[in-house]
């Protein structure tokens, strides 16, 4: 890349020339304030805070003031920073949005990290010569995730433009005029967008906070906090997880280029607040009695020396589920995924090892300029892809603000060149997804159909791949591959929701028809990919086999079969030990419950549905007896031992014991500190208990300390535990960490992939279904997702297990008209709801959510008008 | 020989001059409202707790000797839940007191706290807060700062308008 030449403040530096002055200022580590520039939304020059001087040539004395956002890097600008007419510019813009800003930063939650206070300081604006009336607002309920603070905002407008351009909500809004802008919903009530909870990290001021924070607030300099990964769907998204007094608080971002860039779901930003559950299991539980440690452990032990089998589970750890394998034997351990969706999981990571398709990062989803997604309600079932899917449809029509010669980081002209005009991104999902308004165009089929579809384009595509094209098929097939064909990142987005493996086999050929072209599957839980990886046979399997004990880890079997089917499963055995960290149908069920760690008090490693493996880390010591399922499990001393053992044990998967530096890293010869320098309390904290202070937990398991002490410097990417940098405790800190603004942490991003596309495609699959017949009286139940709800974890978080939806069923209007509000199915009665474009002969049921928990979807049954 | 009897000299002249020990503790040496001894918590002219849990003395204590969590009562004001300060380890630098924005966290002129016992030094909320506003009488944290509390509706802060109207088409 040709790199111009700019003098800041006399000094020469060499500038990015498609980016700001701002975007390449920050990214020389100079300190330049600013409040609407975002470095994943571009520039508005709203704000007004970033003014620097610009000269005409090396004689101009005077200059003019511009915003650095605004203006384009060009060969040979002379711009100053420190001018004094620049500073005072910036003191006074500040002075005027502090004009109406309450004195609140005491008893705001915001306080320590916020972005407006680090500005201020930043201008030297410290003293307040405006004694007139301050302007007010109300506050609005924004539901139980988001809380709202009105009179804090100073109209920078970046939560109406993350909102609604970029993750595409429309009920929030700025309202009224003047010095009277309100930004909020036209009335109260919860925010709709599953990625609001972005607002807290997106405004700069304390407006928007987290909700679920502010019912156990502590300050970000007293956390302590780990790297850490979400667990609540396969996108494994990089989370900062932060503890005080020995309670999980609260969750940010973690920055990770390739993965979930600057934003999160809602699901994994608030659903952490399981792990304070009450429906945690705290204590090892021995025939229903309360045990300790000891016992518990001999048991477990005598029972792992009979005749025993175990049953693995895709939201555990690579560890775990290998220590269990390891104790058990390889030929005695089960995927604890019924057969179904173990097939369907084998066949993905077949497809995507064996064919030429690569996975995608989320990153490069954001950047592919044409997507066909099959069968996936993709907000539903891998959130953040949503996002980023979202961002997609905006490629084609950069390409003519490109051409215009508007660069890419202007975002108003950019947004009002392209108007209306989406890229192209097909959807054809059996009910309307919420990525529909984005959509070029969506097909409403069932999932069969939806497939037959996927066939279609692919045979359009390439004659090779088998075909059968009816006409009904051929005008949206014929306008999906002609879309697909014109593009140059062409994009196929699938996977299991829908149980449904011709779905999956279409995508493949459509991507295999399409030399170049990226498929992502999504993968339904934080370690599916990695379980898969293992190559156990399903639970189906587990079904027959003969042993006295079964060791089920952290996995609840009553939402993955039929209650009859794991009631008699389950009394087939004369022990069941069970490993998890909360209680469950199963955990009831067994004379055996041994205390697991929750994800923020464990170390271990999961596989995204990228294919890329990722650490997380002990963000708190949990209390004992609770402590990782692989150290109930096996006699592993340390993390580094069982990565090892995995290692030579199962050689596919040693790339994973690299996605994170061993114990014995070390940085200058210091660890990592977990928590900031300022971390108060140390002598009081646990006072009350004992006045000498106790020395620091030693972690063995990570390069982390359990203190403030360690290391200043930046560490690898996997091992930040936070981002802070003096002067900036926000978290816009990681404008300071990262390689390129808006690019790759400095230390390259977390995680390492092993998941990588072969190079000859394998034959095109021809198994092609017929189409879809409604029958009379029955009804197709098919899966529907929700974000809220359908997981099994966050569920028990009280914010989201507000949002989620009672259990339902939903018919097409028409078919619907016959029955009233309610219905008989599966011998309950259940409210009906009417969705509009459900295919006929669909009934939709909301998935994770009992009574549907535990079915095995998409499944036949009988509706009836209640008795 | 002669310094000797110069000191004998000394210290004999020393039996005419003003006595500057003071019988404490029969007798109590008089200490400036300033000095820097006991914490306390007060509170606010209106009765109310003026401690707001913003963590700052916390923050600013170099010995890490100060404790707390937030909370909020269910009309939004808030305040410690606990509020600990282990005395065995204050330096009493007094930085609490010049970090605290609500004037609660206090250093006061009592500097008899010697216990037997270490663990006899770690105060409590209970132990720490007075029943009066302690060197500044006049100031209310909660009648300045713009958050909504039992009894304090939007714009009733000091300086503050009404609530804008934001349905309003009025320019
Ligand atoms: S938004 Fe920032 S500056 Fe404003 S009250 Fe909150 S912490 Fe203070
Ligand atoms: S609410 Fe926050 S993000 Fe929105 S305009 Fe105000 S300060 Fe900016
Ligand atoms: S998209 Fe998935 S991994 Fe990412 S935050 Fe949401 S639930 Fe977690
Ligand atoms: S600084 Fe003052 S208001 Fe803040 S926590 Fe300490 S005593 Fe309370
Ligand atoms: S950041 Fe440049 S005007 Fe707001």
């Amino acid at each position: 890349m040709k790199m111009a030449t700019v003098y800041v403040d006399g000094r020469a530096y060499e500038m990015d020339p498609k980016q700001n002055l701002l975007h390449a200022c920050l990214q020389l580590r100079m300190d330049l304030p600013y409040f609407c520039w975002h470095p994943a939304m571009g520039s508005v020059g709203a704000c007004r805070q970033c003014a620097v001087k610009q000269f005409k040539d090396e004689s101009d004395q005077h200059g003019r003031i511009v915003m650095a956002c605004m203006t384009p890097v060009a060969e040979g600008a002379r711009i100053s920073i420190r001018d004094p007419e620049a500073v005072e510019f910036r003191q006074a813009i500040i002075e005027g949005l502090m004009l109406n800003h309450p004195h609140d930063c005491p008893v705001c939650d915001e306080g320590g990290e916020c972005h407006l206070q680090d500005m201020t300081v930043m201008t030297g604006h410290d003293y307040r010569r405006y004694t007139f009336e301050k302007r007010t607002f109300r506050n609005q309920y924004l539901g139980p995730l988001v809380n709202h603070e009105m009179n804090r905002c100073i109209q920078c407008y970046r939560c109406v433009r993350f909102y609604r351009e970029y993750a595409g909500g429309n009920d929030l809004n700025s309202f009224s005029l003047r010095n009277q802008v309100f930004f909020g919903r036209d009335r109260d009530g919860v925010l709709e967008n599953e990625f609001a909870g972005n607002l807290v990290e997106v405004c700069p001021t304390g407006v928007f906070t987290d909700a679920t924070l502010k019912r156990h607030y502590t300050r970000k300099w007293d956390l302590q906090m780990a790297p850490s990964v979400c667990v609540h769907c396969g996108l494994g998204c990089n989370i900062t997880a932060a503890e005080r007094y020995g309670m999980l608080r609260r969750l940010v971002n973690r920055y990770n280029g390739e993965v979930n860039g600057y934003f999160l779901c809602d699901r994994g930003r608030f659903g952490y607040e399981f792990v304070n559950s009450e429906r945690r299991v705290r204590q090892p539980v021995l025939r229903g009695k309360p045990a300790s440690a000891e016992p518990a452990l001999e048991h477990l032990r005598e029972l792992a020396g009979g005749s025993v089998i175990g049953i693995g589970s895709p939201r555990a750890s690579l560890e775990s589920n290998f220590a269990l394998r390891s104790l058990v034997g390889a030929e005695r351990f089960y995927a604890g995924v019924p057969g179904a969706q173990s097939r369907l999981l084998k066949q993905m990571v077949d497809v995507l090892r064996n064919g030429p398709a690569r996975t995608p990062s989320l990153r490069e989803i954001e950047h592919c300029d044409a997507v066909l997604i099959l069968g996936e309600d993709v907000t539903n079932t891998a959130p953040r892809m949503a996002l980023s899917l979202r961002q997609s449809v905006r490629q084609q029509p950069a390409e003519i603000a490109e051409r215009m010669r508007v660069p890419l980081w202007m975002d108003h002209p950019v947004r009002e060149i392209a108007q209306d005009q989406k890229g192209p991104l097909f959807i054809a999902t059996p009910s309307p997804t919420r990525l529909d308004d984005a959509a070029a165009r969506s097909h409403r089929a069932a999932p069969d159909d939806v497939a037959r579809l996927g066939f279609a384009v692919s045979h359009l595509l390439d004659q090779g791949a088998p075909a059968d094209l009816p006409d009904a098929l051929r005008g949206p097939a014929e306008e999906i591959a002609q879309a697909l064909k014109s593009a140059k990142r062409p994009l196929i987005v699938s996977g299991p929701s829908l149980g449904s493996a011709a779905i999956i086999q279409a995508a493949a050929n459509v991507a295999w028809a399409l030399p170049g072209a990226a498929l992502a599957f999504t993968a339904p839980e934080s370690n599916s990919i990695g379980l898969s990886l293992m190559e156990a046979p399903a639970l189906d399997a587990a079904l027959a086999a003969e042993a006295d004990t079964a060791i089920i880890l952290e996995n609840d079997l009553y939402r993955r079969l039929p209650a009859a089917v794991v009631d008699e499963f389950l009394a087939r055995f004369r022990h069941v030990a069970v490993l998890d960290c909360v209680e469950s149908a199963t955990t009831a069920k067994a004379e055996l419950v041994l205390p697991a760690a929750a994800f923020a008090e464990a170390d271990g490693s999961l596989v995204n549905s990228e294919g890329r493996a990722q650490r997380f880390f002990q963000a708190l010591l949990p209390t004992a007896p609770i402590q990782e399922s692989w150290r109930w499990l096996g006699e592993w001393e340390t993390l580094d031992e069982i990565l090892g053992a995995m290692a030579s044990a199962l050689p596919h998967l040693a790339t994973a014991a690299s996605a994170a530096p061993g114990a014995s890293f070390r940085m200058d010869g210091a660890k990592v500190p977990r928590s900031p320098h300022r971390y108060s309390g140390r002598t009081a904290m646990l006072a009350q208990i004992d006045v000498h202070e106790p020395k620091p937990p030693e972690d063995r398991d990570s390069p982390l300390s359990f203190s403030m002490e360690g290391t200043p410097d930046q560490p690898p990417s996997a091992l930040q535990p936070f981002f802070w940098t003096p002067g900036w405790n926000s978290i816009q800190a990681v404008n300071k960490f990262q390689e390129e603004i808006a690019g790759p942490l400095r230390q390259g991003d977390a995680g390492v992939r092993i998941l990588e596309p072969g190079s000859q495609r394998p034959p095109f699959f021809d198994q092609i279904p017929p189409p879809f017949q409604a029958r009379d009286g029955e009804w197709l139940l098919t899966p529907l997702y929700h974000i809220f709800g359908s997981e099994e974890l966050s569920r028990l978080a009280p914010g989201i297990a507000q949002l989620s939806p009672q259990p339902y069923v939903a018919l097409n209007p028409e078919e619907a008209g016959q029955f009233g509000g309610e219905v008989d199915l599966l011998g309950q009665r259940i409210s009906l709801v009417r969705i509009a474009d459900l295919p006929r002969g669909l009934a939709g049921v909301p998935v994770g959510i009992p009574p549907f928990a535990g079915l095995d979807l998409p499944m036949w049954s009988r509706i009836s008008r209640p008795s | 020989m002669f310094s000797v009897v110069r000191t004998i000299w000394y210290v004999l002249l020393h039996m005419f001059h003003k006595r500057i020990t003071v019988q404490y503790p029969d007798e109590k040496p008089y200490l400036a409202p300033r000095y820097r001894g006991r914490i306390i918590l007060s509170r606010d002219p209106d009765g109310g707790e003026r401690c707001v849990a913003c963590y700052l003395c916390a923050a600013a204590c170099p010995v890490d000797c100060i404790a707390l969590q937030a909370t909020e009562d269910p009309t939004g004001r808030r305040y410690p839940e606990f509020f600990r300060i282990n005395f065995s380890r204050c330096i009493f630098c007094g930085f609490c007191e010049e970090a605290c924005p609500t004037y609660a966290i206090q250093l006061t002129p009592d500097f008899e706290m010697g216990e037997y016992q270490r663990p006899n030094l770690v105060y409590e909320k209970e132990d720490l807060l007075i029943n009066g506003p302690g060197k500044y009488p006049g100031y209310n944290f909660w009648r300045v700062c713009g958050v909504q509390i039992g009894g304090k509706d939007k714009g009733e802060a000091e300086n503050e308008g009404p609530p804008v109207d934001i349905h309003s088409l009025l320019p």
